[in-house]
């Protein structure tokens, strides 16, 4: 039972849910890569005319990787709200989309409604909205979380601190975090992408973010990006985890490509609660996400990388977390060729995590062979501050030493919040201001003395 | 040591970009600037091309025969785009058979400046090496809009043992001029990267062109032995091990 839609002598005919979805993308690289995009710009909107004039119930009715092969559609249809469905039930996706940018939509409208959606429904209404129609929605959208404070309250802008080092240096690391807290970044997570998954070496990292947090009292968390198996490994150990992080995608075969599944993430998750180390509340899950993912683990099955990412928030939502971000320029230029692409990834992925409940975040960054630079980073940062991006990563001077890409600067983050007007996290902002941080760039704040962290 | 008081002195401890200094929410200018250049330098070594002629010359002391191919993608911007035609040599491409050798691609990859630069001195290296343990080295391959898995298609069409692929890596903005190597065992078109073992950031600053050259043979001895390269093959080559 496919679809069809006429432009002008034109029939065009889509024999599938996935394939409209997919015709109907806004274009992208990773989409042609996998022989999936439309044809032409006349086909592409056809399909989005199509995909308009779909009952949104539909979508409950027709998956588009079956159920009885993949757990993630099983945890999609599963885990389907229909009470908080029945709003929406007799619309369309065009019809959604008239409802999203409506005043009715508020955001006490929104977070109820958001177990009521499914990630392919806000894939689907996201490829029939332009970039302001995804950030005007998106900025309604309040979703709050709590570790050590407050992450996601409207008119703030939190930031991971990322002091990635190539060697795991403690000293390295210690120098870019504590640069990153004279400024203002930290209030999302500490956040160390380990050189290497090797169990010591995550011990003395974790052990180290620890000692550094306690010695300035920082109201924050710490993580290290480890796989899921060396961070239980770690607990198990006694070591200090405050957060579990995870990269994961939008299939059974994607996650299983990244040697997890969701009976492994529940029982990591399990064991980070049972460890009770939040103080204000217990949100103590982290997990990356990124279009391209599936498709170059080769687990796609024919559906377009923007819908597959929609459904790796599913994965997300189910364990609370405390923060989620698209890496959305890291995968390169074979899935978003250029700053275009990147900008309107960088959107689609924030609208769809708001809308589905998450406390979205995005690491607004690129490679050296995509046709991106600065400006385009620019933008989408400033895009996305306008639609309450909950965090962004802050890098010292962009550049990330151990991974070889440009993500947002410390002072990214502090332009940011001025132009928008968006503030840290309380906690960390009422930390701040009793550290003494401010304007000045030449000394260091007594409170903040280098060598309470290993540094002299 | 003494602490460090002033924001600057945290330069000590760390390559990143920390204690840039700040004019209101920004950068210096300098610290901009900088920035920009270093990414002109990686954008313009992303879209570097071989310097073929150069590179013939730079190898020919090696006393081994020289070809070039280039693979399916044809130009850089496809290259770029379609990950899968560089790993393909073109239908009707003709190698020599060199059966039993050990194949020795140099690609471009993601930075051919990298390997124009590293591959001459890597290879004065590892060429007499390798046949003073026994093995036979083949031909070098020069392959142009080339991924690592075209060495797999060299390798089968030349019925080598064993491929090694010399290939640029991409250009971060720190090093511009980093080469990789990878090794396969029994290379044929669909062997993936489990199978293949991999010595990576070979340059001025990173690893040292001789001591990549003893490694990459201390892996191949060992691959000879055990038939195979890749999560099977552990890199425990001794502190000690040289080339001669």
């Amino acid at each position: 039972m496919g679809f069809t839609q006429t432009i002008g002598t034109t029939r065009y005919v889509f024999p599938d849910l996935k394939t409209l979805l997919a015709r109907a993308t806004p274009f992208r690289s990773g989409d042609a890569l996998a022989g999936v995009a439309a044809e032409s710009a006349e086909e592409r909107i056809a399909a989005q005319r199509a995909l308009a004039d779909l009952p949104v119930r539909r979508f409950l009715s027709e998956s588009v990787i079956p159920y009885e092969t993949d757990e993630i559609t099983r945890l999609i249809q599963d885990s389907h709200n229909k009470t908080a469905f029945a709003p929406i039930r007799s619309l369309t996706i065009g019809g959604l989309r008239d409802w999203l940018l409506s005043d009715a939509a508020d955001t006490t409208a929104l977070a109820a409604l958001a177990p009521g959606l499914t990630p392919e429904m806000v894939a689907a209404v996201s490829k029939i909205m332009r970039a302001a129609d995804l950030i005007s929605v998106a900025a309604k959208c309040v979703n709050i979380t709590r570790f050590r404070n407050t992450i996601g309250l409207q008119g703030r802008l939190s930031i991971r601190l990322q002091p990635n080092h190539p060697t795991d240096d403690a000293r390295g690391i210690a120098a870019a975090t504590l640069d990153g807290l004279l400024l203002g970044a930290g209030d999302a997570v500490i956040g160390v992408n380990p050189a290497t998954d090797n169990v010591d070496a995550v011990l003395r990292v974790l052990d180290m973010l620890d000692r550094l947090r306690i010695a300035y009292g920082i109201p924050t968390q710490s993580c290290v990006l480890a796989h899921v198996t060396t961070t239980m490994r770690a607990m198990d150990m006694g070591a200090p985890v405050d957060l579990v992080f995870q990269s994961i995608g939008g299939t059974e075969g994607v996650n299983r490509s990244f040697g997890v599944d969701l009976a492994l993430l529940t029982e990591a998750h399990e064991q980070a609660l049972s460890l009770k180390r939040g103080s204000l509340g217990q949100n103590v899950m982290y997990f990356e996400t990124g279009q391209g993912s599936a498709l170059s683990a080769d687990a796609h099955h024919g559906v377009d990388q923007q819908t597959l990412e929609a459904r790796a928030y599913a994965v997300a939502r189910r364990f609370s977390p405390l923060l989620v971000n698209s890496v959305v320029g890291f995968i390169g230029p074979e899935y978003l060729f250029d700053g275009k692409q990147i900008l309107r990834a960088g959107l689609e992925d924030h609208f769809c995590g708001k809308l589905l409940g998450l406390p979205m975040g995005v690491d607004v960054c690129y490679t050296n062979h995509a046709e991106a630079d600065q400006d385009d980073m620019d933008a989408l940062l400033t895009c996305l501050a306008a639609a309450g991006v909950t965090y962004v990563m802050g890098v010292p001077g962009a550049d990330d030493v151990m991974l070889a890409y440009q993500s947002t600067s410390f002072h990214d983050g502090l332009y940011a919040r001025a132009a928008l007007g968006k503030r840290p996290a309380p906690e960390f902002e009422d930390w701040l201001h009793r550290m003494g941080i401010g304007n000045t760039t030449e000394t260091i704040p007594a409170r903040l003395s280098p060598t309470l962290i290993g540094l002299a | 040591m003494n602490a460090p008081s002033k924001w600057r002195d945290l330069r000590r401890f760390t390559d990143a970009r920390v204690a840039l200094g700040r004019v209101g929410n920004a950068l210096p200018t300098a610290a901009h600037l900088d920035f920009q250049e270093a990414h002109a330098r990686a954008r313009d070594a992303v879209w570097s091309k071989l310097d073929v002629a150069a590179l013939e010359a730079a190898l020919t002391p090696n006393g081994l025969p020289i070809q070039r191919v280039t693979s399916q993608a044809e130009e850089r911007r496809r290259f770029l785009l379609r990950p899968d035609l560089g790993r393909k040599l073109p239908e009707g491409a003709t190698l020599p058979k060199a059966k039993g050798s050990i194949a020795l691609v140099v690609a471009d990859g993601l930075c051919a400046s990298g390997v124009q630069q590293q591959a001459p001195a890597l290879l004065a290296a590892l060429v007499p090496a390798l046949a003073k343990a026994g093995f036979t080295p083949g031909h070098i391959i020069i392959a142009e809009q080339a991924r690592v898995a075209l060495g797999d298609d060299i390798a089968e069409a030349m019925e080598a043992a064993a491929v090694v692929v010399l290939i640029g890596e991409r250009p971060g903005l720190s090093a511009t001029d980093s080469m990789g190597l990878y090794i396969t065992w029994a290379a044929r078109r669909g062997s993936n990267d489990a199978m293949r073992n991999c010595i990576s950031n070979i340059r001025l600053g990173g690893l040292g062109a001789d001591f990549a050259a003893a490694k990459a043979l201390w892996l191949l001895v060992e691959a000879r032995k055990l038939g195979a390269t890749g999560v099977a093959l552990k890199d425990e080559m001794p502190s000690h091990y040289r080339l001669t």
